[in-house]
């Protein structure tokens, strides 16, 4: 529990409870955005500086990115939502089983290892090689739904007009 | 070949870069205020008084006629006429401006002061710099700023004032030979002054032409004639 | 000290030397701060610097392309005016639209300027002068410059204005688009070196042959890869021609046209540096970063030729402004996936190639396949590019 770590985590904490809070749509993702970038900072902490660095490329990057967008075309902001649900007891319940069963887990966990286990060394290299020796099928699929995901956007944005004349 | 046409246009630009170190003709910029465009003859700006002589105060062209005051279109000319007379350079007593104040934050130099002016008085200066920061009345320039030499005028409008003087001499010559003819025959004296004063009325309008189109002549002769046909007219009706 | 002679080499480390004497003098529990401090305060020094002068640079750089004067009132030859333009923009008032969203209003320019400079971090200036070298420092580069997209949205979307917004969409999209085609550029670097630290990729390319540099440069894949490249970090950094979310005949300055003064000055700023340090990218992946280009040139300091390179450079960006008209959105995005990313995919095959191929005297064998390779496509589009331009003679059906 060293300082950086508090401070990372606590900032994580702060961006997704105000992710939750806020009443703007756009707001909300910039706090969650803090969020990703808190979690980044702490997988370098970690010494993961690959998974790190991904991070922000592509949650900070693009997936922030999709939500604004997402939220901006889709968002009437003239509406002003009530602050909480009807039904905000069983939300608070099922939260609270959930963090409970969490919190059990994890402690469990981390009480058989009191010390620090050795850091492991994932470098670029062991990570390209694991990808391409032992993980290639999975890579390959991966790599078949983002083409599948990019033909289905392009599908849904391209003009009914341009369609017929493809078609 | 692909890429192609921005090789050329990379060269166009590289060409433009250096060869605006090498050859000056290139650069055609003005570095104002330290070159200025030369100004053509017939440049003009606001206008300024003349005066002949030494003296801008006794040497003034102008009478006061008030001519230029009601024909300015955005009424930047104010006069006020002196109560005593002074005589003129031909040696008739003529009133003089007291006051003569141009506005020139108004003046549209349209030149329709110089155009209507019979005596040659008022001219266009070619000075367009006269930025001030007094905002109260800088820019309402008096007669003694306006009053500039007869040989200032003739150096930035020198065919302009040449042919203006000319005409003056022409003048002053007729009015000194009709003079030395009233003064000999005693029975024409009568009828002399009275052709003789519309004669520097007419003989004032053509120089005035010369260096403008002839059009204050024309327009000067019609519309005496309605005048005298209304003011018969309630006359009539009556 | 001062008696001694200084070796080239002492003038090669000279800023290495002065920080490791400057931090003799502070106590040991703050020589970490103490370091951090010392390494970070000539980047945040050096590169704003650059940035001024590249100011006045540009604008008469662009003026004598265009057969004038540049700026030349403002000290000797016009080159205090970006003092000038500082005093400028720091007395500007600070008008924010009624309707804005003040905080993140306020927070864009800040963003943008935290997510330019960090991208610094990881690039050797000289020998031995790289502020943290990272294992993964072309990762986190790329990191970092996806960051410049979020706040470009941020400033567009909190103004509140149909032209902010057009103009922040556009220039997301673009620089979404060009992200690709500039990441798969350096990948070829990275399969060539073997590693994504920029000083190994530097070190890599020290080398001599002769007096000729061992540069990635003077291969095919590696021309290739750094027009690419250039390409692409033009249109990331919104640089003519690819201009359009900025141009102020276009969209009004799209996505900062409702900021003035001093964030606009912190806008331009980010977008400077942001072009130094793809420029510095480019350097380092293909120009061999601090390396001398010839063998007997070494003596001038390592990071002389940092500068130098990224002089030329910057020039060639200001040349590229001053010639090309500003690319339409349309004409941007189909260059970028149609001809940009097929180009880069190809180029990183090639590379592929050049490693595999045998590698004989002169490399002949290698040299002609490869560009072959990277050649066809643009010779066979050229072809049928100028096949569809069929210009007919205009008829004018009503003007006689």
């Amino acid at each position: 529990m060293t300082a950086p770590f508090l401070i990372l985590a606590a900032l994580a904490v702060a961006g997704t409870a105000a992710a939750m809070g806020l009443r703007n749509g756009v707001h909300c993702v910039l706090a969650l955005t803090v969020g990703f970038a808190a979690l980044a900072a702490l997988y370098l902490q970690l010494g993961a500086q690959f998974v790190g660095f991904t991070q922000i490329m592509v949650y900070v990057g693009a997936v922030a990115i999709l939500a604004v967008f997402a939220i901006m075309m889709t968002h009437h902001p003239g509406l002003i939502e009530a602050p909480f649900s009807r039904n905000w007891l069983w939300g608070a319940v099922i939260a609270a089983a959930v963090f409970a069963t969490l919190a059990r887990a994890i402690s469990l966990g981390t009480a058989s290892a009191p010390s620090a286990p050795p850091e492991p060394s994932a470098t670029v290299n062991q990570i390209g090689d694991a990808l391409m020796h032992r993980y290639i099928l999975p890579l390959e699929i991966v790599g078949l739904l983002l083409t599948a995901a990019l033909i289905g956007a392009v599908i849904i944005a391209i003009d009914p007009k341009d369609r017929e004349e493809s078609e | 070949m692909i890429g192609n046409g921005i090789l050329k246009g990379l060269a166009e630009t590289a060409r433009n870069f250096f060869g605006s170190y090498v050859s000056k003709d290139r650069l055609t910029t003005v570095q104002y205020p330290e070159q200025h465009i030369p100004q053509i003859e017939a440049t003009r700006d606001f206008p300024f008084l003349v005066y002949d002589g030494a003296d801008w105060e006794s040497g003034m062209r102008c009478v006061a006629c008030q001519i230029c005051e009601k024909e300015c279109p955005p009424k930047c000319i104010l006069i006020t006429k002196s109560t005593d007379k002074k005589p003129d350079a031909v040696g008739k007593p003529q009133f003089y401006p007291a006051v003569f104040d141009i506005d020139i934050s108004v003046c549209m130099s349209c030149q329709i002061c110089v155009e209507v002016c019979p005596f040659d008085a008022i001219k266009m200066d070619v000075q367009f710099d006269l930025p001030t920061d007094d905002r109260f009345g800088g820019l309402l320039l008096d007669r003694h700023k306006l009053a500039k030499s007869n040989e200032y005028y003739h150096q930035i409008h020198p065919t302009e004032a040449t042919a203006v003087d000319t005409a003056l001499a022409a003048e002053r010559a007729k009015a000194a030979a009709a003079k030395a003819a009233a003064a000999t025959p005693k029975p024409a004296a009568p009828a002399a002054p009275a052709p003789a004063a519309p004669k520097p009325a007419s003989s004032t309008a053509t120089p005035a032409p010369a260096p403008v189109a002839p059009m204050p002549v024309k327009p000067a002769e019609p519309p005496i004639k309605p005048l005298a046909s209304e003011s018969s007219k309630p006359g009539e009706t009556k | 000290m001062i008696a001694a002679a200084l070796t080239t080499q002492d003038v090669d480390q000279i800023f290495v030397l002065i920080k490791h004497a400057l931090l003799a003098c502070v106590p040991a529990a703050l020589q970490p701060i103490a370091s951090a401090v010392l390494s970070i305060i000539p980047i945040l020094v050096a590169f704003p610097l650059l940035f001024a002068i590249t100011t006045v640079l540009e604008r008469k750089g662009l003026g004598r392309m265009q057969n004038r004067y540049g700026p030349n009132r403002v000290g000797p030859a016009g080159f205090f005016q970006p003092i000038a333009d500082g005093i400028k923009s720091l007395t500007k008032e600070d008008v924010v639209p009624l309707s804005a969203d003040h905080a993140v209003h306020f927070l864009a320019p800040i963003l943008l300027v935290i997510a330019a400079f960090l991208g610094y971090a990881v690039l050797p200036i000289g020998r031995n002068m790289v502020l943290v070298n990272l294992n993964a420092g072309v990762l986190f580069f790329f990191a970092v410059g996806s960051v410049v997209e979020l706040s470009v949205f941020m400033a567009g979307w909190s103004s509140r204005s149909k032209y902010s917004l057009l103009g922040a969409m556009r220039a997301i999209a673009q620089m979404i688009s060009y992200e690709v085609p500039l990441v798969l550029a350096s990948v070829v670097v990275i399969m060539q070196a073997g590693s994504l630290s920029l000083v190994t990729i530097v070190e890599s390319q020290s080398g001599y042959t002769g007096i000729f540099p061992h540069w990635y440069l003077f291969t095919p894949w590696g021309i290739a890869g750094f027009i690419l490249f250039m390409i692409a970090a033009t249109a990331e950094s919104n640089r003519s021609p690819f201009d359009l979310p900025e141009g102020e005949s276009e969209i009004i300055a799209g996505y900062f046209i409702e900021y003035s003064g001093f964030k606009f000055a912190l806008f331009f700023l980010a977008e400077y540096l942001g072009m130094f340090a793809t420029s510095s990218l480019a350097i380092t992946l293909f120009l061999g970063g601090w390396a001398a280009p010839l063998s007997f040139l070494t003596f001038i300091p390592s990071y002389v030729w940092f500068f130098l390179k990224l002089l030329v450079l910057i020039c060639f960006f200001i040349w590229i402004r001053g010639t090309l008209p500003r690319l339409r959105m349309d004409q941007l995005m189909g260059f970028a996936w149609k001809f940009i990313l097929p180009m880069a995919l190809l180029n990183i095959f090639v590379a592929g190639l050049w490693r595999f191929l045998p590698a004989g005297p002169l490399n002949s064998i290698r040299w002609l396949v490869c560009i072959g390779v990277l050649a066809a496509p643009c010779i066979v589009l050229s072809f049928s590019l100028k096949q569809k331009k069929k210009l007919l003679v205009r008829t004018y059906h009503f003007a006689e």
